[in-house]
Order: C-alpha cells, then structure tokens, then sequence
C-alpha cells in the first residue's frame, strides 16, 4: 500500500462523512426536547431500530479484528463470531421488551424502578461511564492504528491530529442531532458495511468455484499452521491456564454484549415492546449475515494473501481485510474497506458519547443532583454539555492510548457489562426480594472484581504484550476476568439482597413486573 | 406506524362491564392486575417458551465451547473435504440462533402478545391508555 492511495481513501470517506452530517442535519429538530435527544422521540420502526443496533454493536474490531483474528488463527478466531450471535438471544427473550417497557431513557430507569432512586442511579451511571469510557479510547486507539495501515500516516502528531478529527465529527453528530441523527449514522454505517462484506464473501466464494471446502483447502496450504487453522486450539489450546481464559473469555462475549449501556439505551428509540422485539430479531439476522461473511473473509485472506504477508503488514492481523481488498480490487476497493473501516469507528464512538452524555444528564444530574425535578432543558443541555466533555475525554485517552496494546479494553468492556449490568438487570426484573442494597452489591461487586482483577492480570504486566512489559505485578493468571466476576456479582446481589434489613418495596415490585410485561402505566402503545 | 394487532384476548365492548382494575384515583392498581388470572396466565406462557429456551441455547453454547476448547480431536474430525466436527458444530450454532428466534418472535405473536391485550383490556379501553 503506498501513498498514492490516501486520496482514494480520504475522498471516500470525506464523501461518507459529508453525506452523514448532510442526513443528521435535516433529520435533527431545532428545539429538542429531552425524548429527543435521549430517544429520538421514540420514533424509530422495529426494523431501522435493528439495522442501527447491528451498526452501534459492529465496531472496527469486529470487522478488521475478527477478519484478522480468522485470517491468522483460523478456528479460535471465529470463536468470538460465535459468541457476538448467540448473545443477541439474551437481549431477544429476556431484555429488550422489558426494559423498553419499563424505562424511559437510560439504564439506570429500570435498575432504580423499585429501589431508592440516588444511590442506585449514580450506581448505574458509573457503570454506564466506566464501560462506555473504555470501549471508547479502545476505538479511538484503534484509529490511530489504523490511519498508520490505511493512510499511510506513521508520524504520531499525524496520527493525533486524525484522531482528533474523528473526535469532533462524532461530537458534532451528537450535538447537532442528538438519538436521531446518531440512529441515522448507524444505520447508513451498518447497510454500507454489510453491502460491502457481503459483495466481498461472494466474490471470494466466486473465486473459488462456489466451493468453500476449496477455499479452506487453500487456506491451510498457505498458513504455516496446516491443517491445525481449522481445529480449536491454536490460540487458546497451549495450557490449561489459557483454556479457561478462553472459556472466560466466550462467557463475557455472551453475557455481556445485551448488557452494553449503548446497546440498552437503542431500545428506547422504538414505540413499544413489540417493535424493540423486532429490532433484536432484525438485528440477529445482520449479524448472522456479517459473521458468515467476516468468516470468509478471513480464511480468503489467509488462502489468498498468507498469513506471513499478514502479519509482517504494519497493523498485524487487523491488516487481513484491506491487504485482500487491495489484492482483489486494487486502490479503489481498498479505498471503500478503508472508509468502511473509518466510518465504523466514527459511529460507534459516537454513539457510546450519546449513552455516556445521557447517563450523566438523566441520572446524575437530574436525579441524584436536581432530586428527579429538574427542567428537562436543562437536562438536555447538561447532556450536550456532557458529550463534548466526553468527547475530549475520548481524544485525549485515544491520543494517550495510541499504539498501545488495548484490545483487552473491549474484552473488559464486555467483561464489565456481564458483570456489573446484566446480574443487576435480570435481577430486577425477575426476582422479587431483590432491593436496593442488593443492587448496589452487584453494580459494584461486579465492576470493582472487574477492573481489579483486569489490573493484576497478564494484560497490563509481565508478558511481552502487556502494557507494562517490564512489571511483575500479575498475580491473578487469566486476561479476561469474566469466570470469576460475573458469578461473583450475582452472589453479591444475592448476599446483599438477604442481609439487607430494608425489604423490598413490595407495591413498587407489582408495578414494575406489570409494567415491564405489558406497558401497563408507561404511556406506550 | 404500529398496527393494531388482532387480539383475541381482547376485552371488548360486550364483556367490558366488569369492573376495571383501578385504584381510587383511577390510576391502575397494580396489586390487583398482578394477581389477576389474565396475568398469571401471561407470566406462566412466558415462562413456559423462555426459560427452556435459554436453557437449550446456553447449555448447547457452552457445550460447543467446552468441547472446541477440551476436545480438539473430536472437534477436528473431517466431516466432508477439509470441513470438520468444529466448523460444523460453529455454523449450527447461528442456525439454532436463528431458529430459536424466529420461534420466539413467532410465539410471541401468536400466544403473548393477545394475552399482553387481555390484561390491558383489566385497566381501560384502547383509548384510554
């Protein structure tokens, strides 16, 4: 890839960004009320709900990184695809109708419903901030990673300056139009990265005579691994220390993707509890389609560009995708992968600012500040306040993280989410005994383990990949903590639940399982 | 945007004489719509499809990966050309992911949604709400 393809790709995704801002600014009303900023007026179908779920979920690293990941260490790879999928059906039977149901805006609606409204809305707000921020400067990292493969831009004030870009234009999408025109940035992002993956895998499969057995054949003929890429093992089978990581790993995946506050905060966007069903159904096909896709993606690169070619390109594994887009449709389809790669971590980004900035407006400010009385312009302005602070939070922690190894964040990430959310959240919803200082135990039970545990674990010291390579302070052996954080935060919220003297607010609990099954008392239709 | 569903549950005009489950100040009386026999019917036809559901799916996820990560030999049988035990196994997981949710959408449609009508009809007519 030499310099001359910059202009390629700069002009694609000038293109894209300028269409995006185009659509934000007429989608966006002058005078936004607090639903839509937050929800955009819950004015979304099920169906444009579900592509911009697929779009929020689908970061960078699921397509460079799980393409990358398939293309180097074939099966282990593919194992994270796996998991992305199944999790949806958590969201589908157990999350998305209830919470859409119950809550309004944010997270913390449903988890304080039934317990004492300031401490457990600052719990969940934390939660919210803590995940969103990590996922976040992982992104942000990654783009700086990414402008040296892509742009061509290897001097680190280069590098900055693009990250900072990408900063402002997701801060401009938020400000000026707020749930709606991020819904809109999503779904544009999701139908281009989906069309473009799609063309891609059938042209691949074209190549090989529509004969996927040949295309894997190939494959292990050019990996230096051989028939090995196609079994379990390669990355996770060494020892057993690193089996139970991956069991711990595909845990967190799992649990944690329908418990990510971004992806929680898309259900508001819809009407009622039968459309945000929709949305999850709608969104379950995209991924099915994308993994497929991603999945042959990655054994094309290996059989067509190599493992060695991949690895020793700047940008290691996340080089599979564009390194067989050069190789099959030279500088212009390189430059369409590119700004699909681009204007997938523009959106993201931007949406997890929404969630951060809403998070901070609706529960810290509005309720544990203002007491639940606060004036709703306010509130929005306090949010948009917010995501400009969070959007210099995320620059500065891109810049500060660039070209550090930081795809354990979006593990912990997930980790956190299965941890700190999903226990609290299924617990609220489902058990009746469950009060406040039960909540308060497994919101923070689960992030405090988490984030301990992440600290002492080989992902910052003591192997040559950590961020501190040179320290010794890795006493916990796995680098993804979910086997032991997420059983530990049930047990906290359960232990909290029974030795709490204060019983649960038995009128309130009635309200809420009504309301979260049939919309009874939540406006909705 | 939404159509009104059809709802055979429906409390409709002719049976609407009973009296509606409100609290004195006429907002609805949660107490009461939880213990009713309409809403205990839509819980237990919740339970009934989500509970063995997500049993079935978690149990066969974390087999499959239990087995990729303790049984590589059997995972790595050939199955057909290079294709093997595991790969097989990875593409059936997105095929029961796929039909596991249809068959909820499906059930939800048919059996929760005209109950979900039913305990709204113990609160108000549809325009009330």
């Amino acid at each position: 890839m030499n310099g001359a393809n910059t202009f390629v790709n700069l002009g694609v995704f000038g293109a894209f960004v300028l269409l995006t801002l185009f659509i934000v600014y007429r989608a966006s009303s002058r005078n936004q009320s607090a639903s839509d900023y937050y929800a955009a007026g819950s004015s979304f179908t099920g169906a444009q709900n579900g592509v911009a779920l697929s779009g929020d979920f689908l970061s960078a690293a699921s397509f460079l990184g799980i393409s990358g990941a398939i293309a180097v260490n074939g099966y282990d790879g593919f194992l994270y695809s796996i998991g992305w999928v199944v999790a949806w059906l958590i969201g589908l039977m157990l999350i998305a109708e209830r919470l859409r149901n119950t809550g309004r805006f944010t997270m913390g609606d449903v988890m304080a419903f039934r317990m004492r409204q300031r401490p457990v809305r600052a719990a969940a707000a934390n939660a919210t901030l803590v995940i969103s921020i990590f996922y976040m400067i992982a992104q942000m990292a990654g783009a700086g990673g990414l402008m040296a493969l892509l742009l061509d831009v290897h001097s680190k004030v280069g590098q900055a300056i693009i990250i900072a870009i990408v900063g402002v234009v997701m801060v401009l999408y938020v400000l000026v139009g707020g749930m709606k025109g991020t819904t809109w940035v999503q779904i544009i992002k999701a139908g281009f990265l989906i069309l473009s993956v799609s063309l891609l895998t059938i042209f691949l499969i074209g190549k090989f005579g529509f004969d996927l057995s040949a295309m894997l054949e190939r494959a292990t003929q050019k990996s230096p691994l051989g028939d090995a890429v196609l079994s379990p093992g390669v990355k996770y089978g060494a020892t057993s220390t690193s089996k139970i990581d991956f069991l711990s790993l595909a845990l967190a995946l799992v649990l944690g993707t329908a418990s990510l506050p971004h992806v929680l905060m898309r259900f508001y966007t819809v009407p009622n509890a039968r459309e945000a069903r929709r949305s999850v159904v709608w969104a379950t096909w995209m991924m099915v389609i994308f993994y497929l896709c991603t999945m042959v993606i990655g054994f094309g690169s290996m059989a067509l560009v190599g493992t060695d070619a991949i690895t020793s390109a700047p940008g290691g594994e996340n080089s599979a995708a564009p390194l067989l887009a050069f190789k099959v449709g030279g500088a212009v389809l390189l430059g369409v992968v590119c700004a699909v790669a681009f204007a997938t971590i523009l959106a993201v980004v931007a949406g997890l600012t929404l969630t951060a900035s809403a998070s901070f407006a609706h529960d810290v400010y509005a309720n544990v500040i203002k007491h639940g009385e606060a004036d709703p312009r306010q509130e929005v302005r306090v949010a948009r306040f917010t995501a400009i602070i969070v959007g210099i939070l995320a620059i500065l922690g891109g810049i500060a993280a660039n070209g550090q190894n930081v795809a354990f964040l979006v593990a912990l990430a997930f980790a956190l989410a299965a941890s700190a959310n999903l226990p609290t959240l299924l617990y609220s919803l489902f058990w009746k005994r469950f009060n406040t200082r039960g909540t308060l135990w497994s919101i923070y039970g689960g992030l405090f383990s988490c984030i301990v545990l992440i600290v002492f674990s080989p992902a910052m010291s003591g192997t040559k990949s950590s961020v501190f390579p040179h320290a010794h302070f890795d006493w916990f052996p796995l680098s993804n903590p979910g086997i032991v954080s997420i059983p530990l935060s049930f047990l906290a919220g359960f232990l909290g639940t029974i030795l709490s003297k204060q019983p649960a607010d038995a009128d309130k609990q009635s309200e809420m399982e009504v309301r979260a099954l049939t919309g009874i008392g939540s406006g909705l239709r | 945007m939404t159509k009104a569903l059809p709802s055979p549950g429906f409390a409709t005009f002719e049976d609407s004489d009973h009296a509606l489950l409100l609290s004195g100040d006429g907002e609805p009386d949660f107490r009461a719509i939880q213990q009713s026999e309409d809403f205990q019917l839509l819980r237990r036809r919740i339970a009934r499809f989500v509970i063995p559901a997500t049993i079935l799916f978690l149990s066969w996820y974390v087999t499959f990966v239990l087995l990729s990560a303790y049984a590589d030999d059997f995972m790595s049988t050939p199955v057909f050309g290079v294709i093997n035990v595991g790969l097989v196994c990875g593409f059936l997981q997105f095929v029961t992911t796929i039909l596991i949710t249809l068959a909820y959408a499906r059930y939800a449609r048919k059996k929760l949604d005209p109950q979900v009508e039913a305990v709204r009809g113990l609160v108000a007519d549809e325009e009330m709400l």
